[in-house]
């Protein structure tokens, strides 16, 4: 996925004058040509991430169109008031482009992850979150991103599903059957293989915020599981909200809140958290009983 | 006139110092400096100017209003239900307003921003200028756009009004803060010597230290 934001946003480098890059020193090598090319709008500051927000905010505030990268625990975690003042406050956008959320650098430990970035963001306004489940699905979040000036966030991760799937911001539904299971991006198909054999719905997005509460409710009867890439819970205000009247149960699964302190890879954290088919397997049978 | 005006403004004694403090600097920069006016407000090419130091904004108020960027009316009601003017400034809902600040230690990151984007654009007579108080430096986001401007080279004004406000204060004063930069020091009350600081036009980021009444004297 990052390759593909790479070559993605280097080529809107190329064809759109709006447009503007600002990195703190991650992956300033993989965009080396284009900060060769683009010296006056593709920027690297160095490591400075509130740094890179806060120019982020100022080249919007001039009229153009900022993409800002990191990991998403110094974009998102570090720089939470910039992101809140100096874009959101300001009434202005960028948008934000995360590698590394969740566990995906598992071996770099904890220092390194954020399962808290869309949490964070929520409680903030405004703000569009896509989760790409398979790396074909990045290009056209990152085109359609250049063409307005609203606040995004696009969460890459290396965790895929087999295939790429569009979803338009509505949620798609993969399997009709009982109670709905709804998997956010690279949580698909694991959530594919848990309930292989099991009646149930399950239905995918990749553009998390806003949530399509419209097709929630349709397709939600009296149970409904949720299947995060990030904090368990995290969309459990939007799922209340969206079923606010209707007598409902609720399981929502994601990473855990208490620090994980082994190493290892993104797998083994997915297994240790229970977002592994098997995992997932045995929290959603016991939930439906 | 604008001493009036300010008179008008009531309810933020707190920061009466810091906000009076500015009022000279901000009059040479409306009266004499800045390339914005009312019907310029939204031009690109228009010059920037970012108020970091968003506490105490009753002389910023004052001379906005005495410059025409919106009714004298307002000032009566600052910080009161359905007014327009906050304890801290709303770029949404004053015009003329570049900056929502308050917090401190944004300014000068977004104007590192703002100096990027009208360069990006070609705007090549578009000046920025930023205002922080000396405190403020304490702010570590401060630094990371002190070192980057330097850095780049990058041609944008900050003005420190300095009133010893700092609790721990600085060794070598406010300039030894700003290694890179180009720096003028002045009487923050003398407007032909705030002027001159903030007329000269760079190549690299530029240091306009005003000095005025200690805040604690």
């Amino acid at each position: 996925m990052r390759e593909t934001f790479v070559a993605t946003t280097t080529a809107l480098l190329d064809e759109d004058p709006r447009t503007a890059l600002v990195l703190a020193d991650i992956s300033a090598d993989v965009f080396a040509p284009a900060l060769r090319r683009h010296p006056d709008r593709a920027l690297n500051v160095g490591i400075r991430e509130q740094l890179m927000v806060g120019v982020g905010g100022g080249l919007a505030l001039t009229g153009m169109r900022p993409y800002l990268h990191s990991y998403a625990p110094f974009l998102i975690d570090r720089a939470y008031e910039q992101i809140k003042l100096d874009l959101g406050h300001q009434d202005t956008g960028a948008v934000l482009v995360s590698i590394g959320g969740s566990y995906d650098a598992a071996a770099a430990g904890y220092t390194h992850q954020s399962p808290g970035d869309v949490a964070l963001l929520d409680t903030l306004d405004g703000w569009t979150v896509q989760v790409p489940g398979h790396r074909d699905e990045v290009p056209a979040m990152l085109r359609t991103a250049a063409r307005h000036d609203d606040r995004v966030y696009i969460r890459l991760g290396l965790q895929e599903n087999a295939r790429a799937h569009a979803d338009a911001g509505r949620l798609r539904v993969l399997r009709r059957g009982g109670p709905l299971v709804l998997a956010v991006g690279p949580m698909l198909d694991q959530v594919l293989a848990a309930t292989r054999d099991l009646d149930v719905t399950v239905a995918y997005t990749n553009t998390p915020r806003p949530l399509d509460v419209e097709g929630l409710r349709l397709l939600a009867g009296a149970e409904v599981i949720l299947v995060e890439p990030y904090l368990a819970g995290t969309s459990a205000r939007l799922v209340s909200e969206a079923l606010s009247g209707i007598p409902h149960r609720a399981l929502h699964l994601g990473v855990g809140r208490a620090e994980i302190r082994d190493y290892g890879t993104w797998a083994d954290h997915a297994r240790a958290h229970g977002l592994d088919a098997a995992g997932l397997r045995t929290s959603i049978t016991a939930f439906l009983g | 006139m604008t001493v009036t005006m300010l008179r008008r403004l009531t309810g933020d004694e707190k920061h009466a110092p810091s906000a009076h403090s500015t009022v000279d600097v901000l009059r040479v920069l409306y009266e004499r400096v800045l390339r914005v006016s009312p019907e310029t407000a939204d031009a690109p090419d228009r010059d920037r100017f970012l108020l970091s130091k968003g506490h105490g904004p009753a002389a910023y108020y004052a001379v906005l209003a005495d410059r025409g960027f919106f009714p004298d009316e307002w000032l009566d009601t600052m910080g009161r239900w359905h007014s327009r003017l906050g304890t801290h400034p709303d770029r949404v809902l004053i015009p003329g307003v570049e900056v929502g600040t308050g917090s401190l230690g944004h300014g000068l990151g977004l104007a590192v921003g703002t100096a990027l984007g009208l360069r990006a654009q070609g705007f090549a007579e578009a000046r920025t200028f930023v205002l922080l108080g000396d405190a403020e430096l304490d702010e570590g986001s401060n630094h990371e756009a002190i070192a980057y401007a330097a850095a780049i080279r990058l041609p944008l004004t900050a003005i420190v009004i300095d009133n010893r406000s700092a609790t721990h204060g600085w060794p070598g004063g406010i300039p030894a803060r700003f290694p890179g930069w180009s720096v003028a020091l002045v009487d923050g009350h003398d407007h032909d010597q705030i002027e001159r600081a903030l007329s000269v036009r760079r190549e690299q980021p530029h240091l306009v230290v005003a000095a005025v009444e200690a805040k604690w004297s």
